[in-house]
């Protein structure tokens, strides 16, 4: 029998060989084929997911709960110390110093990424901004949204905290951040579907001890982890709520 | 058990008032007109038993209630209840969440110093295989605005 693996888009263009990596590591670890599909945005993976096509999901948090409550999906591990924050970011030269700065009718740049454009709207909320009263500018990449602030298209861009921080210096130096979440609670993992939760304790296991060996350690290098910390029922289900919590 | 507040707690000129919480009696309240900011970025993230009692507690907060973990933890979640909340949103709150529906709501929260701070309150029941077993609740900033509204119209619904 052979599984798919998926990776949310959301990930950096710089982990690519990575998850290639680490696909190859699991394969020889389980003794199974697994094949590695990446999805060029988060509706074709939706997609995927609901045809029951997936077996294995590296899924970003607002994916988990759909995955958890309608798909039977269940949680393995997160990586260590890495957590899902967003950001609220300008161009150098605009006036806005604070997010209360920011008034109604600006044009907001930001991707197609879920959860982060939740936690986006929900920090805007705050300055009395919500989706009747801007203009949603979404692009494919957030290396567009950075480019959309520099060129003056956008008042201001919603960013993964990790993607901002990956952007070159000579990007960021022109770029003000107004905003960064601390939320502490919400992040990625990496779940089983109901085809591979036979071999749930095995996997975890494997998972837990990687960065243990010289080989694990260089495969979690590739991806720009430490190493998995476990993720329990509970937890998942504590962030699902949370993230219910902040859908509306 | 939930305590009277302590003079020896208080910080700046206080005011005195005796609340009589749901389920648990009077409690002797002293308040402050300090208000502490939210922090920007940051939820609130608590959890509590269906009786409303606190079973986890995000750092933030601690900070915000200025009360420590172990003062928390077992605690009745209406520690944080302020006079100038009308009781009729609280009475809102717990007839939508035992329902099983989410509530939200703008909320002034009692400090352990006397002092408050405004938050976005969301509570929602935890179900797990089918039962209601707790419920989350996530406070984040709320915009002045909504603020100001509620300052005019909480005193109206006493």
């Amino acid at each position: 029998m052979s599984y798919m693996f998926t990776v949310s888009p959301d990930f950096s263009p710089d982990r690519l060989s990575g998850w290639y990596i680490f696909n190859t590591w699991m394969q020889r670890q389980l003794g199974v084929d697994i094949h590695l599909e990446l999805y060029d945005d988060f509706c074709a993976q939706r997609v995927a997911t609901f045809s029951n096509k997936i077996d294995l999901i590296y899924a970003n948090p607002f994916d988990a709960a759909m995955l958890v409550r309608e798909k039977g999906f269940l949680p393995l591990v997160k990586p260590t110390d890495l957590l899902d924050e967003v950001l609220i970011a300008v161009s150098e030269n605009s006036p806005a110093q604070t997010i209360d700065d920011l008034k109604a009718n600006s044009k907001i740049a930001m991707t197609e990424d879920p959860n982060v454009n939740m936690i986006g709207m929900m920090l805007l909320e705050s300055a009395n901004l919500n989706n009747s009263n801007i203009e949603k500018n979404v692009y494919d990449s957030y290396i567009l949204v950075a480019k959309n602030l520099l060129r003056g298209h956008d008042d201001a861009g919603v960013f993964l905290a990790g993607a901002f921080d990956d952007l070159s210096n000579m990007v960021k130096k022109q770029l003000k951040v107004l905003l960064r979440s601390e939320i502490d609670e919400i992040h990625h993992s990496l779940m089983i579907g109901p085809k591979l939760v036979a071999r749930r304790d095995e996997i975890k296991e494997l998972l837990l001890g990687m960065d243990k060996t010289e080989k694990g350690h260089g495969v979690l290098e590739s991806l720009g982890f430490k190493s998995w910390t476990i993720v329990d029922d509970e937890e998942m289900e504590f962030m699902i709520d949370l993230m219910d919590t902040l859908s509306t | 058990m939930i305590c009277n507040m302590k003079v020896e707690d208080i910080v700046g000129e206080y005011q005195e008032v005796t609340l009589e919480l749901y389920k648990l009696g009077p409690r002797r309240i002293l308040y402050t007109q300090i208000q502490t900011p939210f922090p920007e970025g940051k939820l609130i993230v608590s959890t509590t038993d269906i009786d409303g009692n606190i079973t986890h507690v995000n750092h933030a907060f601690i900070e915000m209630s200025g009360y420590t973990k172990e003062e928390l933890i077992g605690a009745p979640h209406s520690i944080l209840r302020h006079p100038d909340m009308p009781p009729a949103a609280f009475k809102d709150l717990w007839d939508t969440v035992t329902k099983g529906e989410k509530w939200q709501g703008i909320v002034k929260n009692l400090r352990k110093d006397g002092g408050y701070y405004w938050v976005k309150a969301t509570v929602i029941p935890n179900i797990r295989n089918g039962k209601v077993v707790g419920y989350t609740s996530v406070r984040r900033k709320p915009s002045a605005i909504v603020v100001d509204e509620c300052m005019t119209l909480y005193p109206t619904l006493f």
